[in-house]
């Protein structure tokens, strides 16, 4: 992969035609109604870059930030434009030239290039997240005021902050699970960073539901990071680094698909191949890989998902399109169709249901004030759908969307699809699936 | 020449501090419009908020001699909205208010900002049609549209968007500002001078509002697909529908080249044999789309269609029209450049062009396809391309001016619905001829003395 927009294929950027199409598909745009907000107007900069008649000046470097990477301009492109990888360079680009300051880069080294390049080590912070969080020392210091000594960025997250769970993945999934019937293929669960932190339940859904499908799970107790948030925010080297590593620990070749639960994650994954296309020892493997993954609605649906023989009840559920998902992986249909095929449950579609939430990796970060009026928006029309359930699949809209709903006072829950499908399937009797 | 620091300060009070952009990475942004390889850097770019500002901005260039040119979403691809060197680009996507609809006249009046797509959804919320469907219609501006005359699939029945245009209001020159037209469908009182600004393409003035006209919305609509093995029986199909008295709001053709692309790229299983698809779509009131389906159906089995398939269903119907909808789509992914052309000839003639067409491409070595409306001879050949090769931009430039010839000897026109601007400037004298060139210029310069609205576009 290219770490600056010189160093890119030019037909990358050639291939934006300008016409436009993209721009009301834009929240930036939408926003600002400034051309250098909208796609193609960033193309157009990342291209004057390229040819050397624009610096990778300070609004440069702001106007990339503020791009929330949702990839809904993907899904409007006529050309076919492969806007993931130019703003991936561009963020490279802007990182190398526009070192950030000591407070950012220290957050940086101790986040991407220590958290989560180290599974063992998230997991241990994870830990202790947790005992600040249920020891009763998190209230104590909101009582006392003692958060107000945070840095400002931490103080606006630490409210944020999800609560972990008390199980992480590998305590809940054990390395090779079997389905009761014969086995139809046997596939790898991706366990992921934040899933495997908050949701790791979900996780345990997820292999329930893929059980219950005839296959077999393996499912590896520690897992590195698939590099997704550093590819997005412009560390190449790690996320090669993690690439790697994650095609070591679960070899293509052995498997019928490689599943991920995480719209974000998913679209970084199933990218391995361009990621190392210029590496000789796993560039073969790489695009293998790629050929394996699978989003597990898509699996599901490619596989011919059995319908659940009981439901959960009258419930009305709309579902919200994660970015990555709908216009990275395309995979718009399934979700849905998977929804409907549970017992009473009355699927509404949701207005703009795949426009960003404004979770976008970490742009509630670096984008406080942009992210919330998304988010506002988003809940605006959850809540005027009347639904029961929202339902959406990545770790990111779920933590931004549920705090939105508790915001506005909304009992509306968020579950995610597959935990809908795990208890449908649960409720069939008395017996799981499942020999453990 | 760069604006002076007094200058940008008072277009700074006239509109605001926040909407004057004039750092390097705005002007980057506002360079170009949807057109291939045309870019140029303007001196700033104004965003007004309502008629007042635009006509306190244009009295200010003109005082200072700075030449304005006119902008909404950048859509356009003839270059009418690339800006001038040396000039200050007005962006309008600010005014983007529908300002009434009145159901008892039929019309809607909106400001000049307002995405077409809104248009029509307002109306439709009526129960009434704005027909006229631009490719860009969920991005391009209404006061655009007008400015270009924006064509669409719909023109046989429908009409082009001059046909729409009731009343506009429009900035002069020198800042005044006139109302041209009104509600009435009768009007003949002095000249009509809002046509002379439906497709002047922002050079005799600023269009900042306009009053369309609207029709019913069609109860009913039918969709078919046809195959044909020439490119002729195609064409005979649609001359024997139009003898068969009927006028079907859509019929639109693809060529094989594009057939090809399409299959490529989205795999809905079109025969890569065949040598013209044909989509063709009627609407009205149920029994009369019923009829008319069915005799449609008959006449192009009759002209040697392969296969038709007539949609069941509206489900259907987006299905059947996949083809058509993703033909750009298709062709834009083959290479780095993809320059969009189209040259218009009378209907009976558009068969002869499409061949004539694949003939000079062929003999240039260079992929085209085309596709387009064949109910109305607008023909887009597509060239793919990639324009820092040199030598093929060369022979692209080659086979444009044969195909330009061509069809100017059909009988037919350089530009259908993109206009003129810079890309056909070049053209337009031989189409028209010097007399009424000359005539162009000289209503030009009467109303726009020196120069200053989008100056270099349609004429030097």
């Amino acid at each position: 992969m290219a770490r600056s927009l010189r160093q890119l294929d030019y037909s990358v950027l050639q291939q934006c035609m300008h016409c436009g199409m993209c721009l009301p598909s834009c929240p930036t745009y939408d926003a600002t109604r400034r051309e250098r907000s909208s796609p193609r107007g960033r193309i157009a900069l990342m291209r004057a870059v390229a040819d050397g008649e624009l610096a990778v000046s300070g609004v440069f470097a702001e106007e990339m930030s503020y791009c929330l990477g949702c990839l809904a301009c993907q899904t409007a492109c006529p050309a076919g434009v492969d806007y993931a990888q130019l703003i991936e360079t561009a963020r490279a680009e802007v990182l190398a030239k526009r070192p950030p300051t000591p407070s950012a880069r220290l957050w940086r080294a101790l986040t991407m290039r220590g958290l989560f390049l180290r599974p063992r080590l998230l997991r241990w912070a994870g830990r202790l997240l947790r005992l600040w969080q249920r020891g009763g020392l998190q209230a104590a210091s909101r009582r006392t005021g003692l958060v107000r000594l945070l840095p400002a960025d931490l103080r606006r997250l630490e409210p944020q902050c999800p609560f972990i769970a008390p199980r992480f993945s590998h305590q809940l999934i054990r390395p090779v699970e079997r389905p009761r019937g014969e086995v139809r293929h046997r596939v790898a669960l991706l366990t992921g960073c934040v899933q495997d932190l908050v949701f790791s339940a979900v996780n345990r859904d997820t292999a329930d539901v893929l059980l219950a499908n005839g296959c077999e799970v393996r499912t590896p107790p520690v897992q590195p990071c698939c590099g997704s948030l550093h590819a997005h925010n412009g560390e190449t080297g790690p996320a090669r680094e993690l690439a790697r590593r994650l095609i070591d620990l679960l070899p293509p070749e052995s498997l019928d698909a490689i599943v991920s639960n995480a719209g974000g994650c998913g679209n970084h994954l199933r990218s391995y191949g361009k990621l190392l296309a210029d590496d000789p020892a796993y560039a073969e493997r790489a695009r293998l890989w790629d050929s394996k993954l699978r989003d597990i609605h898509e699996w599901l649906a490619e596989t011919g998902c059995r319908p659940p023989g009981a439901g959960l009840g009258p419930l009305t559920v709309t579902y919200h399109d994660s970015c990555h998902l709908a216009h990275g992986q395309k995979v718009v249909r399934q979700p849905r169709d998977l929804l409907r095929l549970i017992p009473g449950l009355r699927l509404v579609e949701l207005p703009e249901a795949n426009w960003c939430c404004g979770s976008a990796g970490i742009y509630s970060i670096t984008q406080p004030a942009q992210s919330e009026a998304l988010l506002r928006r988003k809940v605006g029309h959850i809540v005027a759908t009347g639904a029961d359930v929202l339902a959406t699949s990545n770790p990111g809209c779920h933590l931004q969307i549920e705090r939105g709903l508790a915001a506005a006072g909304s009992r509306i829950a968020l579950i995610q699809p597959v935990t809908l499908l795990a208890r449908a399937y649960r409720a069939e009797g008395a017996s799981p699936e499942v020999s453990r | 020449m760069p604006l002076t620091e007094s200058q940008l300060a008072d277009l700074r009070t006239l509109v605001g501090p926040e909407h004057v952009l004039t750092s390097p990475e705005d002007l980057v942004a506002y360079g170009f419009d949807g057109t291939a390889a045309l870019r140029q850097r303007p001196e700033a770019v104004v965003l007004p908020a309502d008629t007042a500002q635009v006509a306190a901005c244009v009295r200010l260039a003109s005082e200072h001699g700075i030449p304005v040119v006119t902008r909404g979403s950048g859509t356009g691809l003839s270059g009418g909205s690339v800006p001038t060197p040396g000039s200050i680009v007005l962006c309008l996507v600010r005014m983007d208010r529908i300002l009434a609809v009145d159901p008892a006249n039929l019309t809607l009046r909106a400001q000049c900002g307002v995405i077409t797509a809104a248009v029509d959804a307002e109306a439709a919320r009526h129960g009434l049609f704005y027909p006229p469907d631009p490719g860009s219609m969920k991005v391009s501006t209404i006061g655009g549209n007008v400015a270009e005359n924006s064509g669409g699939l719909r023109g046989l029945k429908y009409g082009v968007t001059r046909d729409y245009v009731m009343g506009l209001e429009v900035v002069m020159p020198d800042g005044r500002v006139v109302r041209l037209g009104n509600a009435c469908v009768k009007d003949v009182a002095g000249y009509s001078m809002k046509d002379l600004f439906v497709g002047s393409e922002g050079t005799l003035g600023i269009i900042t509002e306009v009053l369309l006209r609207l029709v019913p919305r069609p109860a009913a609509r039918r969709t078919m697909l046809a195959t044909y093995g020439r490119m002729e029986d195609a064409a005979r199909t649609v001359s024997d529908i139009i003898a068969a008295r009927i006028i079907p709001c859509t019929l639109e053709f693809l060529d094989r080249v594009t057939i090809g692309c399409v299959e490529d790229h989205a795999r809905i299983g079109l025969p890569r044999d065949c040598e013209a698809l044909l989509l063709m779509e009627t609407d009205g009131h149920p029994a009369a789309v019923e009829d008319e389906a069915r005799r449609m159906l008959e006449i192009a089995r009759a002209r040697g269609a392969r296969e038709v398939r007539v949609a069941a269903d509206e489900a259907e119907a987006a299905r059947l029209a996949t083809a058509r909808r993703s033909a750009f789509s298709a062709l834009a992914r083959v290479r780095p450049t993809t320059i969009l052309e189209d040259v218009t000839v009378p209907r009976d003639r558009l068969a002869e062009m499409v061949a004539a067409i694949a003939e000079t491409a062929a003999r240039h070595r260079l992929k085209v396809g085309t596709f387009g409306h064949m109910g109305d001879g607008n023909l887009h050949p597509t060239f793919l391309t990639d324009e820092r090769d040199a030598e093929e931009m060369a022979r692209v430039h080659a086979a444009l001016e044969e195909i330009v010839d061509r069809a100017l000897a059909l009988g037919g026109t350089i530009t259908g619905e993109h206009g003129v601007g810079l890309a056909k400037k070049a053209w337009l004298r031989r189409q028209v001829g010097d007399a009424s060139h000359d005539l162009m210029r000289e209503l030009k310069r009467a109303l726009d003395p020196r120069g200053l609205l989008n100056p270099g576009k349609i004429l030097d």
